[in-house]
């Protein structure tokens, strides 16, 4: 039957999790005048930019495309012969109908309805003429009717606008709660007297074919906006393709859930001058069940539709950062302010286009992560889109090449036909009001209310509360204290090895019972230390958000906080405020506990109707407190307590007008503040946390007093926070305040509906009743009586180092004990034991995966497939030549190459000895740092890794500290020894999922023999990722559990972030088998595993390949210390000290023996379950039943069926992978250039090669290159050759891992990743010849350019987008002005840069050295002068380089700028700044020191010979 | 963790023993200890394991990162703490205990374990010192009384934390002095008796009534105590010794090891010894049966009276010096080991058989061995056999037989309350301790044989624990 939208949530799978990321652009006259050409030009845009789409399992359905247009009244009067009347006097729209004629009928009859009652004029309903054939099969398959229709009004033409807003708003709401059975196909593109959009679940060039109507030469506009989607699905929606009614946005809204729920709960209170009466016909504001940028589309639409411009609107929700660090205007400053309390910004990656068909436009958020470049031609006409090159244009006629800025806004009025800069717009938005001054004389600082009285941090009966909240040893010194000391949160190593909160038998904290969520692929996490300036904590309490569609100094009446924890302090003169506007109601977070359940409810309740009646008083703010524990009293858990308050103020449309305040006990992790906050929290008193450094302080356990503690305990908090925060890709606390950025593992939906509405829960879990027990537990304990005490101290409860009657930890010293023991003396018979003891205590149970047990079917075991053929599936995880010694990393290596695995280098690259011998490993890895990823490095693996995250610290980045960088360390990573070496949280050319699928493209170019794998980690929605990353042809994908170990992570990210495997896998199996993507992927899963049986429970689930890290490190000796970050490791495995290393005792032999029995196992396991082949188990969830024994007194209420669901489709389709997922790449340029190279590759003859290129021309060179590195390695072939001339534009990654001998000159310019990985190779770009426009003022190449570069020259004659020369390594490079984040993260290399640069220049850099021509003196402002020094340039050698450089830029590149420059040498010499990190200039120093010594000692005068 | 490089800087050092020739002259302890800095310079050695395997190796779980890295920051009292709070007598297995933590120790793998029973001992002597260490009397009483029979280390574990706990405790011991094996069985050379006396003091001061001189099921009727006290804990040791039934086994000279021992305990401790009861080993070849811990007590106390010579035999073969493959860390290592008394000056032999007691007029004036090999059979059981041609027949005045022990004493107080026993004889107990009689628990050898002093201690705290339960149940 026909399914029109998404299919429903079934088991794992939910709709709510479908990403969708996209090209976008738009063309338009700027001049206004209409024509046929611009909108072919806009479908011209769209087909060009055909590769950041995708197309679904029948390889024909396109994710969708559409044209946004002025409307075409020529067309409808000329050739439609309508008698519509005078534009901009009738609106009209497409309108889908459900195929149904009965149920489209009464579609039709309701909008029809609607128009009238509205008083407007109905002309009438065409049929579209549309080309069946044109859409793919399952495209074909729901297939709307599309009808468009005509009305009309006697109204100016923004009162038509806004019935016909009215109208569209009826109409929708009539027809979704109707009882129609497809009422999901009635959907409305559009409805508007200026613009109309076509669009369906096409491909671009099917949506030029679809429609009919483009044909006619007519149909013109002055406007086409396009967009086209790459979605993580294959489901046929056509409503969600793009553009929307205002906008197309190609990014991800991260804080959309918050959002949404702040917009239902503003709703209550708004009052519209211009619509009056009429607004509760256009509420709810946002459309259920539509996407994140359907969301968004709505908000705006009503923010502009109820009197705000778009400009106006847009700033309001995707403001740009305006902390300190941001050089804008103070008025400017003061007007995103003055917005920010009345609304939270909507925050993700985003880059829009939007119009209303007089303005048309482009912004990108603050941090500017998607690309939008654009081209002005002399004759008025703008070309804006995600790629350079989709349209082109001879050089002469170009005016302008530029691209968007991070939280900048480009507007073209074709009223007026002028482009208004971003500074105009914003100028003007500044002075709409004086917001200066409204802030000056209503915002009130935290600090500026005067202390009437000092509260002391300690509090009476600290024994007894630390009881009650449960503050355990850890808590305290492992936790507190370092916190308290270092303003850090502490460092943990290898993964988390205890059970989940719920399968704990222990009671546990209810925060525990959430993950953090975290971003992967479709949208990137930001790096909250490196890119620090788009990052803020500010929140408000007061008299918030009262009416948004208005104006006025009241919104901003209020206390705003520049971070989210109060000291007593502060609370006290909260407290004691008696300002009108700052009243408080206390509600108390306590329940009568001799009541027991009913005491605990009723409590629940009390504080719900307490928290609405001060609503009702007018009160401003709640606070939540539960100091007032007694024998009597216990406290509610906090969270709880916040998430249901928060839900019920919303529910009841309460909640804008207070904030509310934390007073709680409870909290005292990083987790737990970001959970209060995330569940609704404004600021949060954790007064018990600060009774606990002053604890700690009087022990004398702390060389610093209270003050500075606490204030080091509260730095470490806020940088959690933004960590937390950041690892989801969000700046902001007010974005992220109330966005419920978790999920709840083991929590009954029950409660989740009630009290965290929205989240997700899969497995069920603890009730209210199991809740209250807990809460008692702990309650318990601080009464209880001792009758003999000792004095007080703190007791361990074993949940980070394991103890005896602890919390239960898988990895323990009888299952280390066992294992070494038997894989030692390879006794299978002591395998056994070891497994049935891992077995026996899973069944506590500490994993998912022994909850089941596995039918039975007996065959005679010889039947099943050997051991050799089932260790084939076996790899080892990633673990880098760097984080773990050499000769583990090398035992890994020997044991899989001997066993048929795969092991896997780990981000650190490999020594290319190893390469070709048993040593190699198979898998290389390729991650954000790019760490010795050179095109030799990538020839030589058999499968190429992509890792998007860690299981251990889902969601960040990494850092390998200078010390622990030796020579044979910093030569595989091609850097220099002692310096520190920093992966970032993205992988900068992945912020979305066709980055994805572009530099999996890459990576296949290079190496067309490698596998290609993507590594994600569980999470929910993981699942729609993995549809997505298959989409984008990946070989495998592998879903690691958040379980998996870690070098080094912040012991929250360790327990905190991320889901057990079992539940990413079984989503993701679920997923690709609802997609029918299932049969071209193979997927592998990680996460403690063990034996056999985690093998086959997570074979059952989905996995065919299963990788062991853990457990394999353990074989060679590994016993748990979790020290590893401090490079102690007495087993000689997690570290780089010589005499550490000596203790290494590990054999290859011992992991051998490990697989062989796992394999064995394996093999008896199927022999019982009656499989001969082990395909045949995989997906089968059927297989699993639900082992009812396995329980404890908090579970009985867990439930496994939508993790063991199998989807109907299972019958039909692949449940395993059948069939390789290729992309065909038969017209890659790089077939030509090697038949053309042919002479060069066998003898390294020179040759000259030359030819246009198109932005469809991505990764030109890199085949190219790979072929180079086959015959010659990592040497190369001699400089210059290989001569290869371009003309026009190149498409992304031109001349990725480029190697030396090849030297690439383009004429013309490129898109994003130009030299990704260069590797030797050499690059010139030169605008073409016949350009007028200045060259060192124009954009020439795109973002994130020699990405991971590691050795070779660049010489740009022109200027570069963002984050120019990125991790670069080695390369030397040379442009002529930059935007922001140039150089970050750079450890090695040369870059010149002759102009201006953006800000936060030289974020993360720990070498190499960059030469900037500061011609304004303000240079010092954009650097972000975290770890480099600025001097002039004044060392022989460096004026000596940086000429050579600069004449070389000159030879190249004929730049005017670089001969005007070095034939003023002495004016020019001065304005030069060299940057250099300090850890490098030590580094260097120290070499020349040596060097000096050595000299010295070759001469008689070595003062050291003469003692 | 006091030092996370500690391990890799400070070597393990042992304070060592007394020179041999001084300490074989009288029965002062011979372990001598390390100054308070080299103290802590041993307690940061070490890791602070994410695992601690010595904790798990440990019997009663002391807490050991724990309590080393507060020796580390001078937290003498802190330290103390943590180990008492696991373990009622942490001065004694600081002497006495063969450490099985230590075996278990990370740096074990390597050889250089952390000085953990060292560091043990040092602590609570230093806490005692600081009078840290002082009564601590319940503040409430439950009304309950219990009686602890036994007084050795599992009695007195359980007395201590039922007392704690607030229940009236009494302990009974048939001998004239509190301790059971730890005052008799153990050589003053080793632990030092002010020791025990020094916490019974503190356990008189808390409130526990001691009652020496009285012989359950004797001096109290089996239904008096159980009509008295509202539970019972047998704590009576496993006190029969594993004989050795051959020709000559009753000829004068041929003594049970514990025999021996204890007399010797009782002159230090400045009692008489009967005439015509004594045994000495004065100018004697003295040849002691077993190689175990009691073995090497006889000894080092036949040395200190003078032997003429000392040989030590075992019929199991000569352990390996170092782990074997199947012997691996963390487990206990089968492997030699040897004490002070051992480097005092004696003949170690292994592989020998007692064939018998050769004796002229009643005594014994010789002993016939003969070696023995051990093979597994096919089912993997090892077995021994003779070697034939290798007897001997050595000159031996006087023979300790120190082959362990083989169960309880049933005959009395057991049969009299009559508890069941499991198969090798202990008295037969659940996982609370308690036995098949109502409110009759066991703890200890008696329940679970003949073992370590720091296992005792575990049961006394496992029974305790149960007891407590128990008795607030009720």
């Amino acid at each position: 039957m026909m399914q029109t939208r998404l299919p429903k949530a079934q088991g794992l799978y939910s709709p709510d999790n479908e990403h969708d990321n996209c090209g976008i652009g738009f063309v338009a006259n700027i001049k206004g005048k209409p024509s046929n050409d611009i909108v072919m030009r806009g479908l011209e845009v769209l087909r060009n930019m055909d590769h950041r789409g995708a197309t679904g399992a029948d390889n024909s359905t396109g994710d969708g495309a559409g044209l946004l247009m002025q409307i075409p009244h020529e067309f409808i009067v000329d050739v439609l012969k309508l008698n519509v009347g005078p534009k901009g006097k009738y609106g009209t729209g497409l309108v889908f109908l459900p195929k149904d004629e009965l149920e489209a009928n009464v579609c039709i009859e309701a909008l029809t309805r609607n128009i009238e009652t509205e008083g407007l004029t109905l002309l009438g309903y065409r049929d579209v003429p549309v080309d069946k054939s044109a859409p793919g099969e399952i495209a074909k398959t729901t297939e709307p009717i599309i009808k468009q229709v005509f009305v009309k009004a006697n109204l100016e033409l923004d009162a038509l606008e806004r019935k016909l807003f009215i109208v569209r708003k009826l109409a929708e709401k009539e027809i979704r709660e109707s009882n129609l059975k497809y009422k999901d196909g009635f959907y409305q593109p559009s409805f508007s007297a200026k613009t109309i959009i076509y669009k369906g679940m096409l491909t671009p060039d099917q949506l030029r074919d679809y429609y009919l109507d483009f044909k006619n030469e007519k149909f013109k506009s002055a406007i086409a906006l396009v967009h086209s989607r790459f979605s993580t699905n294959t489901f046929p929606t056509w409503d969600l393709a793009q553009p929307f009614r205002i906008v197309a946005h190609n990014g991800e809204i991260n804080t959309v859930k918050g959002n949404r729920l702040w917009m239902q709960a503003r709703e209550g209170l708004m009052k519209s001058e211009v619509f009056g009466e009429d607004l509760k016909k256009i509420l709810p504001v946002i459309q259920p069940g539509k996407s994140d940028s359907a969301s968004f589309d709505n908000v705006l639409e009503f923010l502009h539709m109820t009197g705000r411009s778009l400009p106006h609107s847009l700033c309001m929700m995707i403001p740009e950062s305006f902390n300190q660090k941001n050089p804008i205007p103070e008025s400017l400053k003061a007007f995103y302010e003055y917005h920010s309390t009345i609304m939270e910004p909507w925050d993700g990656p985003a880059s829009m286009v939007f119009s209303d068909g007089r303005y048309i436009g482009g912004t990108l958020d603050r941090n500017g992560l998607r690309p939008s470049r654009y081209v002005i031609t002399k004759n008025d006409l703008i070309v804006m889109g995600s790629e350079v090159g989709v349209q082109t244009f001879k050089a002469e006629e170009i005016k302008e090449k530029g691209r968007l800025r991070p939280g900048k806004i480009l507007l073209v009025d074709t009223q007026l036909g002028i482009i208004i800069p971003d500074e105009e717009v914003k100028d003007q938005l500044s002075r709409r009001n004086p917001y200066q001054m409204w802030l000056k004389e209503n915002r009130m600082m935290m600090k500026d209310i005067k202390v009437k009285k000092r509260r002391p941090s300690s509090i009476e009966n600290f024994e007894m509360y630390s009881k009650v909240f449960g503050f355990s040893k850890e808590d305290m010194y492992e936790i507190i204290q370092p916190m308290s000391q270092n303003g850090v949160e502490p460092t943990g190593s290898m993964g988390n090895d205890a059970p989940p909160a719920v399968f704990s038998d222990k009671p546990k904290r209810f925060f525990d019972y959430f993950k953090q969520m975290f971003a992967q692929v479709t949208n990137p996490p930001i790096d909250p230390i490196r890119e620090g300036l788009v990052m803020a904590l500010t929140n408000y309490i007061g008299s918030l958000h009262s009416n948004i569609l208005d104006e006025n100094p009241q919104h901003c009446k209020l206390i705003k906080f520049t971070e989210p924890l109060l000291t007593n302090t502060d609370i006290g003169k909260i407290k004691d405020l008696k300002d009108e506007m700052f009243s408080h109601k206390k509600v108390q977070m306590m329940f009568p506990v001799k009541e027991g359940l009913k005491g605990f409810e009723k409590a629940i309740e009390r504080m719900l109707s307490e928290a609405e009646s001060a609503v009702d008083e007018k009160k401003n703010y709640i606070l939540l407190t539960d100091k007032i524990v007694s024998e009597e009293l216990a406290p509610i858990p906090s969270l709880l307590a916040v998430a249901a308050v928060h839900h019920h103020l919303i529910k009841k449309q309460k909640r804008m007008q207070v904030g509310i305040i934390v007073e709680t006990g409870e909290a005292r992790e990083v987790n737990h503040f970001a959970l209060l906050l995330g569940f609704g929290a404004s600021v949060i008193n954790p007064y018990m946390a600060y009774a606990a450094i002053d604890h700690i302080v009087k022990e004398g356990k702390l060389d610093i007093e209270y003050k500075e503690a606490r204030k080091n305990y509260m730095k470490a908090v806020n940088k959690g926070l933004l960590k937390v925060f950041s690892k989801m890709g969000i700046s902001t606390l007010r974005s992220y305040h109330g966005a419920q950025i978790f999920e709840a593992i083991g929590v009954s939906q029950e409660i989740i509906d009630k009290y965290f509405t929205g989240t997700t829960t899969k497995i069920g879990g603890v009730g209210i009743q199991e809740i209250c027990q807990e809460a008692t537990m702990f309650h318990q304990e601080g009464f209880k009586e001792d009758n003999a005490p000792e004095p007080f101290r703190f007791e361990s409860n074993g949940n980070y180092a394991w103890r005896k009657n602890g919390e239960h930890h898988a990895w323990n010293p009888e299952t280390i004990g066992l294992l070494q023991w038997a894989t030692r003396t390879n006794d299978y018979e002591k395998y056994k034991e070891f497994s049935r003891l891992v077995d026996e205590q899973n069944k506590k149970p500490s994993f998912i995966r022994s909850c089941f047990n596995f039918k039975k079917n007996p065959i005679p075991i010889e039947e099943v497939e050997p051991i050799e053929e089932i260790m084939k599936r076996f790899v080892t995880g990633a673990m880098s030549y760097g984080s773990i010694s050499k000769e583990a990393h090398e035992a890994l290596a020997v044991t899989m190459n001997t066993i048929g695995g795969r092991s896997n280098t780990g981000e650190g690259g490999e020594d290319p000895a190893r390469f070709g011998t048993l040593k190699n490993s198979k898998i290389k890895q390729v991650a954000s740092g790019r760490f010795g990823v050179t095109n030799n490095y990538l020839t030589n693996a058999e499968e190429l890794q992509i890792k998007i995250a860690q299981g251990a610290k889902p969601g960040e980045g990494g850092q390998l500290p200078g010390f622990k960088v030796n020579k044979i360390i910093a030569k595989t990573r091609n850097s220099t020894p002692g310096i520190t070496l920093i992966s970032p949280p993205p992988h900068h050319d992945i912020y979305s999922i066709e980055d994805l699928a572009q530099l999996i493209y890459d990576l296949k170019i290079t190496n067309p023999r490698a596998k290609v794998s993507v590594k994600l980690v569980s999470e929910d929605g993981v699942g729609t990722i993995a549809a997505g990353v298959s989409k984008a042809f990946s070989d495998v994908i592998i879903i690691a559990g958040a379980d998996g170990g870690t070098g080094a992570s912040p012991a929250s990210s360790i327990k905190h972030a991320g889901l057990p495997v079992e539940l990413g896998i079984a989503e993701t199996q679920q997923t690709l088998v609802l997609n029918n993507l299932r049969g071209r992927v193979k997927l592998q899963v990680d996460g403690q595993l063990k034996n056999g049986r985690d093998v086959i429970a997570l074979a059952c689930l989905g996995g065919e390949e299963f990788g062991f890290s853990t457990s394999a490190l353990i074989v060679l000796g590994c016993i748990m210390m979790r020290k590893c970050h401090m490079n102690t490791c007495p087993a000689g495995i997690a570290t780089q000290d010589k005499s550490l290393r000596k203790r290494f005792i590990g054999k290859s032999d011992f992991t051998v023996n490990y697989f062989k029995f796992i394999a064995q196992e394996i093999r008896e396991y199927l022999a019982e379950m009656g499989f001969r082949k082990f395909d045949e188990i995989v997906g089968r969830t059927d297989l699993l039943e639900v082992n009812k024994e396995v329980t404890n007194w908090k579970m009985k209420t867990v439930d496994f069926s939508k993790l063991l669901y199998l989807p109907k489709e299972a019958q039909d389709v692949d449940i395993h992978n059948t069939h390789p997922n290729t992309q065909d790449t038969k017209d890659h340029l790089d077939y030509e250039l090697i038949r053309d190279a042919k002479k060069a590759l066998n003898g390294a003859e020179k040759v000259w090669i030359s030819k246009s290129i198109v932005n469809v021309d991505r990764t030109v060179g890199a085949m190219l290159s790979g072929e180079v590195s086959k015959r010659y390695g990592e040497a190369g072939l001699p400089e210059d050759t290989i001569n290869t001339t371009f003309h026009g534009t190149a498409g992304q990654s031109f001349g990725a891992f480029l190697v030396k001998g090849v030297t690439f000159r383009l004429e013309g310019d490129t898109n994003d990743y130009i030299g990704k990985g260069l590797s030797g190779g050499k690059i010139v770009v030169v605008p073409p010849v016949g350009s007028t426009f200045k060259p060192e003022k124009n954009i020439i190449i795109g973002n994130t350019s020699f990405y991971g570069a590691t050795n070779g020259e660049a010489y740009i004659r022109g200027v570069a987008g963002e984050r120019f020369c990125v991790r670069n390594s080695g390369a030397k490079a040379v442009i002529e002005g930059t935007g922001d984040h140039c150089c970050e993260y750079m450890t090695g290399g040369r870059v010149v840069v002759l102009g201006k640069t953006g800000r936060n220049f030289a974020a993360g850099m720990s070498g190499g050295i960059a030469y900037v021509l500061d011609e304004n003196g303000d240079f010092d402002y954009y650097c972000n002068k975290g770890l480099v020094d600025l001097t002039p340039v004044e060392d022989k050698a460096d004026i000596k380089e940086l000429q050579t450089m600069i004449n070389n830029h000159l030879l190249n590149t004929q730049s005017t700028l670089a001969s005007k420059i070095l034939t003023r040498w002495e004016e020019y010499l001065p304005q030069f700044v060299k940057v250099i990190p300090f850890e490098y200039k030590k580094v260097l120093e120290e070499q020349k020191l040596k060097e000096l010594k050595r000299k010295l000692q070759l001469t008689e005068d070595d003062p050291s010979r003469h003692e | 963790m006091g030092d996370p490089k500690g391990f890799m800087t400070v070597p393990r050092i042992e304070a060592g023993y007394r020179p041999v020739n001084e300490r074989v002259y009288d029965y002062g302890e011979v372990e001598q200890t390390l100054n308070e800095n080299d103290r802590k310079l041993q307690a940061s050695r070490c890791m602070d394991c994410g695992i601690p395997f010595c904790h798990w190796g440990c019997p009663v779980g002391s807490k050991i990162p724990e309590w080393q890295d507060a020796v580390y920051r001078g937290e003498k009292a802190e330290a103390y703490y943590i180990l008492h709070s696991t373990n009622s007598f942490p001065e004694i297995t600081g002497r006495v205990c063969p450490a099985p933590c230590e075996k278990s120790c990370v740096l074990a793998i390597h050889e250089e374990a952390v000085t953990i029973r060292e560091n043990e001992c040092a602590t609570v002597e230093q806490a005692f010192e600081a009078g840290i260490v002082v009564a601590n009397p319940p503040k409430t009483r439950t009304g309950k009384k219990v009686a602890v029979i036994g007084s050795g280390p599992a009695g007195l574990s359980a007395a201590d934390l039922l007392n704690r706990a607030g229940h009236l405790v009494t302990v009974f011991e048939k001998n004239d002095a509190i301790g059971g094996l730890l005052r008799y069985g153990i050589p003053d050379f080793k632990l030092n008796k002010r020791v025990i006396d020094r916490r019974l003091e503190l356990f008189v001061e808390e409130g526990i009534i001691f009652k020496p001189n009285v012989n359950v099921g004797v001096d109290i009727s089996k239904e008096d105590l159980l009509k008295k006290f509202d539970a019972v804990l047998l704590a009576i040791g496993a006190e029969k010794p594993r004989d050795l039934p051959v020709e000559g086994r009753d000829l004068d000279g041929v003594h049970f090891a514990m025999d021996f021992l204890m007399q010797q305990n009782k002159v230090v401790a400045g009692q008489t010894i009967k005439r015509g009861t004594k045994i000495t080993a004065k100018n004697k070849n003295v040849l002691v049966i077993g190689g175990g811990d009691t073995g090497s007590d006889c000894v080092g106390t036949s040395i200190r009276q003078s032997a003429k010579s000392v040989t030590q035999i075992e019929i199991l073969p000569k352990p390996p010096k170092k782990r074997v493959n199947n012997n691996p860390w963390p487990y206990w290592p089968d492997t030699l080991r040897t004490s002070s008394s051992h480097k005092e000056g004696c003949e170690r032999r292994w592989s020998l058989s007692t064939k018998r007691f050769i004796g002229q007029d009643g005594k014994l004036k010789q002993v016939e061995l003969v070696k023995v090999e051990w093979n597994k059979d096919e089912n993997g059981r090892w077995n021994m056999t003779e070697v034939p041609g290798t007897t001997e027949i050595i000159d031996v005045d006087l023979v300790l037989l120190s082959m362990g022990f083989t169960q309880p004493v049933h005959e009395g107080l057991l049969s009299d309350i009559g508890v069941e026993y499991d198969q090798r004889g202990n008295v037969k107990v659940d996982n609370k301790k308690q036995s098949s009689v109502a409110k009759v628990f066991a703890a200890g050898d008696a329940e679970k044989g003949a073992s370590l002093v720091v296992h005792a201690i575990e049961a006394g705290k496992v029974a305790a624990k149960n007891m407590d339960a128990f008795l607030r149940e009720e």
